[in-house]
């Protein structure tokens, strides 16, 4: 038995090595670094040790912007891009000829770099002296009057930054959930049709229930990535996310540390760790939610 | 009610997508279930079964024929509106509800007039468990069920809107031996109970045979015969059936008829009058057999099992079409195991004989052919 555990450990301990400097060492650091009051990067130097930090950025209009404009994201985007994700993964799971190349069409987004993406949504949403943008036209069309997405009011912003955030983040949900339909064995829609439930009924009792596992795992990781958005903010708008008001929380901590009127690692640090407080909550609530909901 | 059948095909397109092929699931079959009764499908592996089962249900749309429930056409019906009962082969239970959930759901989906208030559904889900003995383990899972019980949950699941129609498709084939004995006489009294018109699918004969009012035997999707169990059995129309019912089974030789005699070797066993001279196969069943001292026909003894009641004798024949003949006879014939050869007369009701070629069933004063 003692003699196991010590081969066990011998066998982990490379992961853990590995594990202790790109992980805990890193944390350890941060939170010391959160802790040091008027710290200097220069002189690496600090006046004292408290909770000076946390007050500063909680304070800081910059960070309410940031974790405003992150939670408004995930709030948005989780929900629609997996509900999305569903119907299509449905309809795609339903089709019978065709459906490899839709399922390759619909993945493509994937492949894609988020850069190349965002150039595209430049030309679908943003004004230029020559051009209103593709969706302006159109809003022109129906009679509407032309919004400005990319430099207009905030929910224009919002809308452009979910919009792209969901499109970024579906085909691989769609994935997930397309092998997670394939996998529910068709004799239980067999059996609920001879148990004469209708197509809506056997959706939300047989088939949702049987993919439960993968819808929670695609939210959970869903929250977590949301949480950590920052590029696709920065496709859409630049690196002066601060002044355009659209900063995420990610974004804040970057600014803070590299940006324009960075070079303030002990903020960087608390706000990193109020980000990891916020995922790490919300993440054991989902996963005392789906203990109790999810079929495993 | 009762279920009529009316020429029904069923063509599946062939695996091989290259080919134009068609495998023929189900050819042109027609007949009536009669009110109440308990139908034995009976066939070997891959000749139709389950297909015959699923157009019934409508889970498959049959390519040609039609489905009669009572005097309505419910060909073009869809399975969540026939209200069929269907044991599935591999019960097919939601993992993801408890056995109460599961029996609960086909009522849960009742509309109109049917609909049942919240207590209406309890007490018919358990009155449906208390049928099939499984009132105890109504909070469990199927992963935490045995095959037995998962069997039991479904066949209440099965049971529990009342269906007039009750089909089960190899349902236990999935159990040991003893379970399968219990099982299939809680069935058989179920449905007695009950009433509804059932059809058993099984490839196991002697499971259709004991608790069938009626059996159907098919083979590669053509309806071969149909009848009482007993009646099939003493009077098969074919080779097919005759070695496909019976444990164990029917012993076949080649022989021929001359003269009114039929002819097994250079022995001439029986008296055949009526039939016209041919080459036969001889059909003789374990009971045919009547050990006798100088009886008419002679076969090579391999050896004696005594079994109490009955005693088997095995034995040998050059015209023999398979390993050992195998004789049921009563405990009170002594055999004497020193001698080489044993000798029998024939119950001429336990002897058939059979167009060589085509398998049919030859009788007496029919014109063969
Ligand atoms: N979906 C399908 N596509 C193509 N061929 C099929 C399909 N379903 C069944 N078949 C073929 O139809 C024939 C009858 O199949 P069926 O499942 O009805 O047999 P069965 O009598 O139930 O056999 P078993 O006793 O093994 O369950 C088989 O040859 C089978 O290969
Ligand atoms: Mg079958």
């Amino acid at each position: 038995m003692k003699k196991n555990g010590l081969k066990a450990w011998l066998y982990l301990l490379p992961s853990l090595i590995f594990l202790g400097f790109f992980m805990v060492y890193p944390l350890v650091d941060v939170l010391i670094y959160s802790l040091e009051e008027g710290y200097n990067s220069a002189s690496q130097t600090f006046t004292g040790v408290g909770l000076y930090n946390y007050a500063y950025v909680l304070r800081d209009p910059y960070f309410m912007q940031a974790v405003k404009n992150t939670f408004i994201l995930v709030m948005i985007t989780v929900p629609v891009s997996t509900g999305l994700a569903l119907l299509i993964s449905l309809g795609l799971s339903s089709i019978g000829k065709l459906r490899e190349l839709y399922q390759t069409i619909y993945f493509l987004p994937y492949v894609t770099n988020t850069l190349a993406v965002g150039l595209v949504f430049m030309i679908l949403f943003k004004k230029t002296p020559y051009t209103d943008g593709m969706v302006n036209l159109l809003i022109g069309l129906f009679g509407g009057r032309s919004v400005d997405f990319i430099e207009g009011p905030y929910w224009a912003k919002m809308f452009v930054l979910s919009f792209y955030t969901v499109w970024i983040v579906l085909p691989f949900k769609i994935l997930i959930l397309t092998s997670a339909l394939a996998s529910v064995k068709k004799d239980y829609y067999s059996a609920a049709r001879i148990d004469g439930a209708s197509g809506f009924k056997i959706f939300t009792r047989i088939t949702v229930p049987m993919i439960s596992p993968m819808i929670f795992y695609l939210i959970i990781t869903g929250f977590i990535g949301a949480f950590k958005a920052y590029s696709d903010s920065v496709a859409l708008f630049g690196t002066n996310l601060n002044a355009a008001g659209m900063n995420t929380i990610v974004g804040y901590i970057y600014d803070m540390l590299y940006g324009d009127s960075g070079g303030y690692p002990s903020y960087a640090s608390a706000a990193a760790l109020i980000l990891f407080a916020i995922v790490f909550t919300i993440t054991v609530i989902n996963l005392l939610i789906s203990r109790k909901k999810v079929n495993a | 009610m009762n279920v009529r059948l009316e020429g029904l095909t069923k063509h599946f397109p062939s695996r091989n997508k290259k080919s134009k092929e068609v495998v023929v699931a189900v050819d042109d079959f027609s007949f009536e279930i009669p009110d109440g009764k308990l139908v034995g499908l009976l066939g070997p592996s891959g000749c139709g079964k389950s297909t015959m089962l699923n157009m019934i249900s409508g889970l498959e749309k049959p390519t040609s024929g039609r489905v009669f429930f009572g005097d309505d056409d419910v060909t073009d019906v869809p399975p969540e509106l026939r209200g069929v009962g269907l044991v599935f082969q591999n019960y097919a239970l939601y993992p993801h509800m408890t056995a109460l959930q599961n029996i609960l759901f086909p009522l849960e989906n009742l509309k109109g007039a049917k609909k049942l208030s919240k207590d209406e559904m309890l007490k018919r889900a358990n009155e449906a468990a208390r049928l099939v003995q499984i009132t105890e383990l109504m909070e469990r899972k199927p992963s935490a069920l045995s095959g037995g019980q998962q069997q039991r949950v479904a066949i209440a699941r099965a049971l529990v809107k009342m269906p007039k129609i009750l089909l089960l498709d190899e349902p236990l084939s999935n159990l040991d031996a003893r379970l399968r004995l219990q099982t299939r006489e809680e069935l058989r009294r179920i449905q007695r109970e009950t009433g509804i018109t059932t059809v058993f699918v099984t490839h196991d004969q002697e499971e259709a045979m004991s608790i069938s009012d009626m059996i159907v035997v098919m083979k590669k999707g053509v309806l071969n015969q149909i009848g009482r169990p007993q009646d099939v059995y003493d009077d098969p129309v074919n080779l097919f059936v005759a070695k496909f019912l019976g444990n164990p089974p029917i012993n076949v030789f080649e022989g021929s008829v001359r003269g009114g005699k039929l002819f097994i070797g250079d022995e001439d066993v029986m008296d055949a009058e009526g039939v016209s001279d041919a080459p036969v196969s001889v059909g003789i069943r374990p009971e045919g057999f009547v050990p006798k001292e100088g009886g008419r026909f002679t076969c090579d003894l391999v050896g004696v099992e005594v079994m109490g009641r009955d005693t088997s004798v095995i034995c040998n024949h050059p015209a023999f079409d398979g390993a050992n003949i195998r004789a049921i006879v009563s405990a009170e014939n002594r055999i004497d195991t020193e001698k080489e050869t044993v000798s029998f007369d024939l119950k001429p009701n336990k002897v058939f004989l059979f167009d060589k070629e085509t398998g049919r069933r030859i009788r007496p004063g029919e014109e063969n052919r």
